[in-house]
C-alpha cells in the first residue's frame, strides 16, 4: 500500500498557526495500515495540536472524523455539510487526500499532515520497506520476482553494480543489495543463465517520466 | 500495607499496563496534568506476556512529542515494579513527586497559575 | 579485433601486443585549468592513456569532457569516463557524439556512485540506463552507426569502448560472469578495481582465461600504491568493494617511519612485475589518485618506460 510519515509537529504547528478552529481528517486506507493518518492517528494529533496551542495560551479547536477513503469522490461528499466550518482542514491522508479535497471544497484550505513517501508493504509489525516503483511495465518475473527498479538503489536492470557488502547497499546497511538476492536465487535455482543476456534499455515513458498517467476501464465508464 | 504515598497523585488502574494507550497519556498532559506515569509489572513477568513492553513504547513515543513540543520528556515515565512491592510503589510516587515539583507546573497551565 | 574499431593510441598499443600502462586524472573542483595543465604534464609519455574521471563519488568536478579536450590538447590521450548517475540516454548520446566530434578515442562506461555519498546528496537520480546498457549502446552507435532509437547518426563516433570490473565485489561466484556480460555487450577492454589480494586476483583471472574472455577483450589490471597505513585501514574498511588483506597492512606497519609510502610503491612494483607475466592480463591501469607527481617514478621503476609509439 502507499506508506507515509508524519510531517513534524512545527511544520503542521506552522500551517495552522493563524487558525482557531480546525478539522482533523483521517482515512481508513493505506494511512490506517501503516499507522499514520487513521482514525486514533488522528486523535493523537488532535490531541498533540491542542496541547501545544494551549501551551502558547493560544487554545485550539480541533474536530475529527475519519473517512473511508479520501481517494474517491462519493467518500469526499461525506463532510460537505461541515467542512466550510472550519478555518482549515487537515488531511491525514496520502498525497491523493487532500487534492481530492481542495478539488470538491475550492473555498476551503486543505493542509497535508503526512509526507508520502513510497508503494510498500510490512516487513515486520512497524517496519514497512519500498517495494514497487510505480513505473507501469512489471518485470519482476526476469528476476526472481524482485523488483531491481525500485529496490535497487541504481535501478539497475543489469546489476550488481560492485558496491554492495555483506549483502547490504552501499549507500545504507539498512538497504539490502537486491542484486545480491537475485543473482543468489538464479545461482540456487541453477538458472544464472537468465541473468546473462543484456536487458536493454528500461522504457520510462509509462512510468512518471512520461507525464502525469491515468487508468480507464472502459466497460465500466458510463 | 498501609503505606502512605504523596496525595497529589492520582492512581487509574488497568488490569494491564498494556492497555494504557499513547492518547490516555497525551489526555492526561492536555487536560493540565503536569506528570504522568505508567507502573508496570517487572520485565518478564507480564501476565499477558508484552503489554508492559508496549506500555514503554508508548512511552517513549508521547517523550519523543512531548520533546518536539518544546516541552520536558520527564513529565512522563515509565516505571517497572511488581505488585507485592509496596515500598516500591511508594518510592516511584514520591521519586516522580519530587522531579515534576523540580520541572514546576505543566506549561499549560501557565495562565491558570498567573 | 582486424580493422581499428577507433584508432586510440590505447587501442594501437593493446592490439600490437605490448604492456598496457594506463592512469587516472581527477578534473579540479572549478574551472581550475592551470591546476589540471600540472596534473596532466606529469604523465605525459609515461603512460599510454589516462582516465578522466566523471564526477567521481559524486563530487561535482569540472566535467570529464571538458578535462578530457583539455588533455587532448595537452598531447595526452584521454580515456573519457562517463557515469549513468548523472545524464539521461539523450544527454548521455549527445556527449559521446560530442566527445568524438572533440578528437576523443576512448571511453569507459560507468554505472557510478550513488550521489548519496556525494556533496549534493539532494540531486534527482538519473539512471536512465546501466553501464551496461551503455557498453551496448556506444557500440551500437560505433558498429551499426545508430542512435538508441535505431535512427541513422550522421557521422557515427569512433571511440574504443571500456568498462570497470571489479573482482572483489559480491556475489564472488559471479563476477567473472558479469565480465563475460560486460564483454558480450560490447566492451573492448576491461579496467578492474584496485587489486591488493594477489590470491584472489590470480584466481580471477584463471576463471576469465577458462571462458576465454581474455581472447576477446583486453583486461587491465587495476593498481593504486598505498601511502600510509590509514589509507590502507581505511580501504580495508570504509570503501565497499575493496580487499586489503591484514598480510599487506602489517607490511606497511613494519615498514618504518617515514618508509611507508616507498614499501606501498615496492608492493605495486611487485604487483605490476607478476601482471606482466599473468596470463590473461592485457597491461596495468595505475590509479595514483592526486599523487600523479609520483607516476613517472613508479612507471621508470616498473620498467614499463619508455612507452611504446605505435
Amino acid at each position: 500500500m502507499i506508506v507515509a510519515d508524519r510531517k513534524p509537529l512545527a511544520e503542521i504547528l506552522d500551517m495552522i498557526k493563524d487558525m482557531d478552529k480546525i478539522l482533523i481528517i483521517g482515512c481508513k486506507g493505506c494511512v490506517t495500515v501503516c499507522n499514520v493518518g487513521g482514525a486514533k492517528e488522528v486523535g493523537i494529533l488532535a490531541s498533540v495540536l491542542k496541547i501545544a496551542r494551549k501551551k502558547d495560551g493560544r487554545p485550539l479547536h480541533v474536530d475529527e472524523r475519519t473517512l473511508e477513503r479520501q481517494c474517491d469522490p462519493e467518500y469526499i461528499e461525506q463532510v460537505k455539510d461541515v467542512v466550510d466550518e472550519y478555518d482549515g482542514v487537515i488531511s491525514m491522508a496520502c498525497g491523493v487526500g487532500p487534492q481530492f479535497l481542495s478539488q470538491a471544497y475550492p473555498n476551503q484550505r486543505f493542509f497535508p499532515a503526512v509526507n508520502t513517501t513510497f508503494y510498500g508493504g510490512a516487513v515486520q509489525h512497524g517496519i514497512w520497506e519500498e517495494r514497487c516503483a510505480g513505473c507501469g511495465q512489471c518485470v519482476i518475473h526476469y528476476f526472481g520476482g524482485m523488483c531491481p527498479i525500485a529496490r535497487c538503489s541504481k535501478s539497475l536492470l543489469n546489476g550488481p553494480c560492485g558496491g554492495s557488502a555483506g549483502g547490504k547497499c552501499e549507500i545504507s546497511k539498512d538497504v539490502d543489495c537486491i542484486w545480491d538476492m537475485i543473482v543468489r536465487k538464479k545461482m540456487a535455482e541453477g538458472r544464472l543463465e537468465d541473468l546473462m543476456d543484456v536487458k536493454p534499455a528500461k522504457s520510462w515513458d509509462t512510468a512518471r517520466d512520461g507525464g502525469p498517467r491515468r487508468a480507464v476501464r472502459e466497460e465500466l465508464v458510463q | 500495607m498501609r503505606l502512605s504515598y504523596p496525595s497529589n497523585i492520582k492512581v487509574i488502574q488497568v488490569p494491564c499496563s498494556g492497555r494504557v494507550d499513547i492518547l490516555h497519556l497525551l489526555k492526561a498532559i492536555e487536560d493540565g496534568a503536569d506528570g504522568v506515569y505508567i507502573a508496570g509489572c517487572l520485565e518478564g513477568e507480564c501476565h499477558f506476556l508484552t503489554g508492559n513492553l508496549k506500555a514503554r513504547r508508548r512511552v517513549n513515543y508521547v517523550k519523543k512529542v512531548l520533546e518536539e513540543l518544546g516541552m520536558e520528556p520527564g513529565r512522563v515515565e515509565m516505571f517497572n515494579l511488581s505488585a507485592g512491592e509496596g515500598p516500591r510503589f511508594v518510592e516511584i510516587a514520591k521519586e516522580m513527586t519530587e522531579r515534576i515539583r523540580a520541572l514546576g507546573p505543566s506549561p499549560l497551565r501557565m495562565d491558570e497559575a498567573a | 579485433m582486424t580493422e581499428l574499431k577507433s584508432g586510440s593510441n590505447l587501442e594501437k598499443v593493446l592490439k600490437a601486443g605490448h604492456f598496457a600502462f594506463t592512469g587516472e586524472c581527477g578534473p579540479p573542483k572549478g574551472a581550475n585549468v592551470e591546476h589540471l595543465r600540472e596534473k596532466i604534464a606529469h604523465l605525459k609519455g609515461v603512460v599510454d592513456a589516462v582516465n578522466v574521471t566523471d564526477n567521481q563519488t559524486a563530487v561535482v568536478r569540472m566535467s570529464s569532457w571538458a578535462a578530457s579536450t583539455i588533455m587532448l590538447q595537452e598531447g595526452v590521450e584521454p580515456n573519457f569516463q562517463m557515469v549513468c548517475r548523472d545524464r539521461n540516454r539523450l544527454a548521455i548520446m549527445s556527449d559521446i557524439l560530442g566527445v568524438s566530434a572533440m578528437g576523443i578515442r576512448n571511453m569507459l562506461c560507468l554505472s557510478g556512485d550513488h550521489q548519496r555519498f556525494g556533496n549534493h546528496p539532494q540531486a534527482k537520480n538519473v539512471y536512465d540506463i546501466d553501464s551496461m546498457q551503455l557498453i551496448s549502446l556506444v557500440r551500437k552507435m560505433r558498429d551499426q552507426g545508430l542512435f538508441e532509437n535505431d535512427e541513422e547518426i550522421d557521422v557515427p563516433p569512433r571511440l574504443f569502448v571500456g568498462a570497470a570490473a571489479n573482482p572483489f565485489a559480491e556475489p564472488h561466484e559471479f563476477r567473472v560472469y558479469r565480465l563475460a556480460k560486460k564483454i558480450a555487450a560490447g566492451a573492448d577492454f576491461i579496467q578492474t578495481q584496485c587489486i591488493y589480494n594477489m590470491d584472489r586476483f590470480r584466481n580471477f583471472m584463471k576463471q576469465a582465461v577458462d571462458m576465454g574472455l581474455h581472447e576477446k577483450c583486453y583486461i587491465l589490471a587495476g593498481v593504486t600504491p598505498m601511502k600510509s597505513v590509514g589509507m590502507a585501514k581505511y580501504m580495508a574498511k570504509m570503501v565497499p568493494g575493496m580487499d586489503v588483506p591484514d598480510a599487506l597492512i602489517q607490511r606497511l606497519q613494519g615498514a618504518g617511519k617515514g618508509q611507508v609510502a616507498e614499501e606501498g610503491i615496492r608492493f605495486a612494483l611487485e604487483q605490476i612485475e607478476e601482471f606482466k607475466e599473468m596470463e590473461g592480463v592485457a597491461g596495468v591501469h595505475l590509479m595514483a589518485i592526486e599523487w600523479e607527481h609520483k607516476v613517472p617514478e613508479i612507471a621508470e621503476r616498473a620498467g614499463v618506460l619508455p612507452r611504446p609509439q605505435v
